[in-house]
């Protein structure tokens, strides 16, 4: 067990230098942060001092060994645009982005899962179809789309609710919603066609042939199994609690990470960009630990070396 | 066994008693009015291919088929009867009275729970019990079916025991409710040789233990030969011949019957070519007018198409569904014999 | 005296296999030791239980698996390097045929067109009487022109099969290798393509490998039969003597344990245990644990593949002492 804990970790460890690695370059190559953070007409020496302080006269490879050696240490950088600790800025913003994504989870899961199930147990019915259609409109629809239809409807049309900004849990409504029925609607069509592939095997009918009451065979014997392939998804939805939101907290003026990271790309303030993406990329992978361990838990059939059962 | 059978070719008094059962899918007829009874104690095998409808008429017994299939027709149990009875009474007779076990028990088992707990949830769902006797009885029945070093098993996954042992475990599961009748559909088929030997003769042991009723289903007639008193075969959707085994195999009257038994390369004996019955079985949405075997059958003519032969009494205690087999007495002896 | 069409010379193919995600690899001797003989003209069948090596067998037969010791020669000659130019042109001449046709054959062509292509591949005959050529094989298997029209999954399962060998026929094969070329289909069909292997043989002159678990099937086909039993072959000879007078107890069970119409009152022999694990060889001869005849000397020493007074081969310590004994007797 502990062997493939290892493994599993050295991996999601190379998955985050290489998210890394990309990042940098990226950024190195789309443009210059002395002009855009100086302008243009800044005066060269000013550029020139710039450029010197950040160390971005030095060649490439020696910033990027730089980079990553800091990393090393837990010393992410500054940012170029006020000189504080990039790592700080970037917290400060987490809880208002944990504020969305949250209680948008809890939308998806609580939705998009007893949905799938309901879809999947009562299939080729009218309620099955009228899911699945919400299904496919709700992860089809953009979410900057399907946000500015909200804000038309409940802000503009019926003025119930605020279309944009930070001042009440009232402000967080749409943006909940908006990131929660997408989420919502994937995690249901692929609840349902979990559940539907199990509810035909085999092992179903034999416990329907002993005489299992159905609603406990959905219970016991088909949710544990479509459990399976549904943690991947939840685990992915769980992994972009941070970097989910960048385009909802756009449109709705919300200040969150995703916010801060639209700002920081068109800044070219490096270290922000590179501290979330660092953050974003340990998120998903944790995540992704967390699923491949909990995979061990749900299916026995993956951990099967602990026991030296059968033949 | 044979003089139980009145002339309708039903036992007198039976335990199961199924009457014009019909299945459709899709408005596509694939059971076509089966009537058969077991007797208490009985062994009795349904024999045919791929498609003649011998599982579905079982699953369609125990309303175990899809919701999408119509099934009409009636089957009782004693006084109760199945066809469309609510779901409480069908999860008392499903393993409490008639228990099924499946093809392949690798997939029939649950892969993500404990083989003692799927064994325990028939214990306190049947016999009512609990906690410590679940797991008593549990490891009584594992011991029963032969399953070595039962205690450990209880705790193992189905992934961690081979094809043969998982079917006893399926086994163990069935006999969990103390049924009266165990319908077993294709139990060895997934099974080496060796194996399929030793999980038939596990069956037999239990039934002259409990005095259960079994109903084995099988395509292959050597299996059911060897298990059962008496045979039925489909063909299409239909019985078209039931007799006692030892008759069924040395003289077997329906021309399908004899072709089936032909077709099989014999074991011992002289090798010659082997006599196969020529064309396909018909797609159930596209079968002959009359007799369902007629385009294959080497002594059909134009009666046979003019409509579906009834079941009718041959002899004492034989049944065929054809009318170019007259009285047992006069059809010609069977060529296909082997010792 | 010309070579054999094909000879098989102990032959030996180790995988390496992970019990579970954790467990430490464990060699397994998926063949340990195998030599067979095919003749032109002549069938020699394989039988065995999951396990036994029988299809592994077959494929380093036709070499499409490398065997880790020993040689494969057909004609006399040993079979070229995997994938390259010579290879294919031998391969030409010797023929697979699995179980499951659906899978053998493309859903996407028409059952002609897939009979067509070896043609098209090896260049044989002129390009536009190929399709004749083709429809000719069809007719040959029993198999009619419109047929030939029609997509695998239009056929039923006896069709695909007889598709199948009119592939394989396509090249003229001297070497036909079936892996349970009946197993999927029912009874009635079964006996259609049985004979039909049959004939084709009797025609062509093919020498046939016939792999299967299915004993009966096994007798009807074959001239010698070879019983495998964990990697090895147990026991090897003329079909019916070792089908009718087993001298193994391996082949005597299975023999016991097939089931036969009507064949209700002799007793049978049932093995006992599991079966065998490849990763978990046991010690001495393979099958004494569950050999009713097992002797200490059978834990301990594995005994070899020699031949009896009767020509066959086994490899069994109690049938080997018996014959030493009724000869020192007589």
């Amino acid at each position: 067990m502990l062997r493939f804990f290892f493994i599993r970790l050295g991996r999601a460890a190379l998955t985050v230098a290489l998210v890394v690695t990309f990042a940098f370059i990226v950024l190195r190559l789309s443009g210059d942060p002395a002009l855009i953070i100086m302008s243009v007409d800044a005066p060269p020496e000013a550029i020139a001092a710039f450029r010197k302080a950040w160390g971005l006269d030095d060649p490439i490879w020696l910033q990027y060994l730089r980079y990553f050696s800091a990393i090393g240490q837990g010393e992410l950088g500054q940012s170029m645009r006020d000189g504080r600790p990039a790592i700080q800025l970037v917290a400060e913003r987490i809880p208002a982005t944990l504020a969305l994504t949250l209680p948008a989870l809890a939308l998806k899961l609580g939705i998009g899962i007893p949905a799938g199930i309901y879809a999947a147990l009562h299939r080729d019915s009218l309620t099955d179809r009228i899911v699945m259609i919400t299904a496919v409109a709700g992860f089809t629809i953009p979410s900057f789309v399907l946000g500015l239809v909200l804000v038309l409807i409940f802000s503009v049309q019926l003025g119930w609710l605020p279309s944009g900004g930070q001042e009440s849990w009232r402000h967080a409504i749409l943006p909940v919603l908006t990131l929660g029925i997408g989420g919502a609607a994937v995690l249901a069509r692929f609840t349902r066609s979990a559940m539907l592939e199990v509810l035909g095997q085999s092992y179903i009918r034999t416990a329907s042939a002993k005489g299992v009451p159905w609603a406990q065979v959905v219970r016991g014997h088909a949710l544990p199994n479509a459990a399976i392939p549904t943690v991947t998804i939840v685990g992915f939805m769980v992994g972009s609690l941070i970097a989910g939101a960048v385009v909802v907290e756009s449109v709705f003026s919300w200040p969150g990470v995703g916010r801060l990271l639209v700002v920081a790309v068109s800044n070219r303030d490096l270290a922000v960009v590179q501290c979330i993406l660092l953050l974003v990329a340990v998120t998903m992978v944790s995540a992704n630990l967390i699923v491949d361990l909990l995979y061990g838990v749900l299916d026995p059939r993956l951990r099967s070396g602990a026991k030296a059962g059968g033949h | 066994m044979s003089e139980r059978l009145d002339r309708f070719g039903s036992v007198e008094t039976p335990l199961v008693d199924i009457r014009g059962l019909t299945v459709s899918f899709d408005g596509v007829k694939v059971l076509h009015g089966i009537d058969l009874s077991i007797a208490a104690g009985e062994a009795v095998g349904l024999v045919g291919e791929s498609g003649c409808g011998k599982s579905v008429t079982w699953l369609a017994a125990l309303g175990l088929l899809p919701k999408k299939a119509s099934i009409t027709g009636s089957v009782r149990l004693d006084s109760t009867e199945l066809i469309e009875a609510k779901p409480d009474v069908l999860d008392k007779v499903r393993g409490g009275r008639i228990a099924m076990i499946f093809q392949d028990p690798a997939s029939a088992l649950n892969p993500v729970i404990r083989l003692g707990k799927q064994v325990g949830e028939a214990l306190a769902l049947h016999r009512g019990l609990s906690g410590g006797a679940v797991k008593a009885e549990a490891k009584r029945l594992f011991d029963l079916v032969g399953i070595p070093d039962a205690a450990r098993r209880l705790d193992a996954f189905p992934h961690e025991l081979s094809g043969g042992q998982n079917q006893r475990v399926m086994i163990a599961m069935a006999l969990a409710g103390q049924p009266d009748l165990l319908v077993a559909d294709e139990p060895t088929t997934a099974l080496d040789a060796t194996i399929q030997a030793q999980i038939l003769e596990l069956l037999g042991d239990i039934r002259r233990e409990t005095g259960m009723a079994l109903v084995l289903i099988s395509h292959d007639l050597g299996v059911i030969s060897q298990t059962c008193d008496r045979v039925c075969v489909m063909y299409a959707g239909r019985i078209i011949e039931t007799a006692e085994a030892v008759e069924l195999f040395q003289q077997p009257l329906h021309p399908y019957t004899q072709g089936l038994i032909a077709a099989l390369p014999p074991l011992e004996g002289v090798r010659r070519r082997l006599d196969p019955i020529e064309g396909n079985v018909p797609e159930p949405w596209n079968l002959p007018p009359g007799c369902a075997f007629a385009p294959r059958c080497p002594r059909h003519s134009e009666a046979c198409d003019a409509g579906v032969p009834p079941l009718a009494m041959k002899a004492q205690g034989r049944f065929a569904a054809c009318i170019k087999t007259a009285q047992a007495q006069s059809a010609r002896t069977s060529e296909f014999v082997f010792a | 005296m010309s070579a054999p069409l094909l000879q098989v010379r102990n032959v030996a193919r180790y995988y390496s296999m992970r019990r579970g995600l954790l467990g430490r690899p464990v060699d397994v001797r998926a063949v340990d030791g195998v030599s067979l003989t095919v003749e032109r003209g002549k069938t020699l069948g394989v039988v065995g239980e999951s396990g036994s090596g029988k299809s592994t067998t077959g494929r380093l037969a036709l070499g499409l698996e490398k065997p880790d010791a020993g040689d494969v020669l057909f004609q006399g000659s040993a079979l070229p390097a995997l994938g390259t130019a010579e290879w294919r042109k031998v391969r030409a001449r010797m023929q697979m045929i699995y179980q499951d046709p659906l899978g053998a054959l493309d859903r996407r062509l028409s059952i002609l067109e897939q009979v067509r292509e070896p043609y098209d591949v090896h260049g044989i005959g002129a390009a536009k009487e190929r399709d004749a050529l083709a429809v000719k094989l069809l007719q040959s298997v029993g198999l009619r022109a419109d047929q030939g029209e029609r997509y695998p999954h239009e056929l039923s399962g006896g069709q695909r099969q007889r598709a199948v060998i009119a592939r394989a026929l396509a090249t003229k094969p001297d070497l036909l290798v079936c892996d349970e070329p009946v197993s999927a289909l029912d009874v009635s069909i079964q006996a259609q393509v049985i004979n039909l292997l049959v004939d084709i043989q009797q025609e062509l002159g093919l020498g046939l490998l016939f792999i299967s678990h299915d004993l009966k099937v096994i007798r009807q086909v074959s001239h010698r039969v070879a019983v495998m039993y964990l990697g090895r072959i147990v026991e090897e000879g003329e079909a019916d003597l070792l089908l009718s007078t087993p001298a193994h107890p391996y082949t005597e069970a299975l023999v016991s344990a097939a089931p036969v119409p009507g064949r209700r009152a002799r007793p049978r022999i049932v093995l006992q245990g599991d079966p065998p694990n490849p990763a978990a060889r046991p010690s001495g001869c393979a099958f004494h644990p569950r050999c009713h005849a097992a002797r200490e000397r059978c834990k301990v020493e594995s005994p070899a593949l020699l031949p009896l007074p009767d020509g066959r081969l086994t490899a069994c310590h109690v049938a080997h002492d018996q014959a030493n004994f009724l000869k020192a007797a007589s």
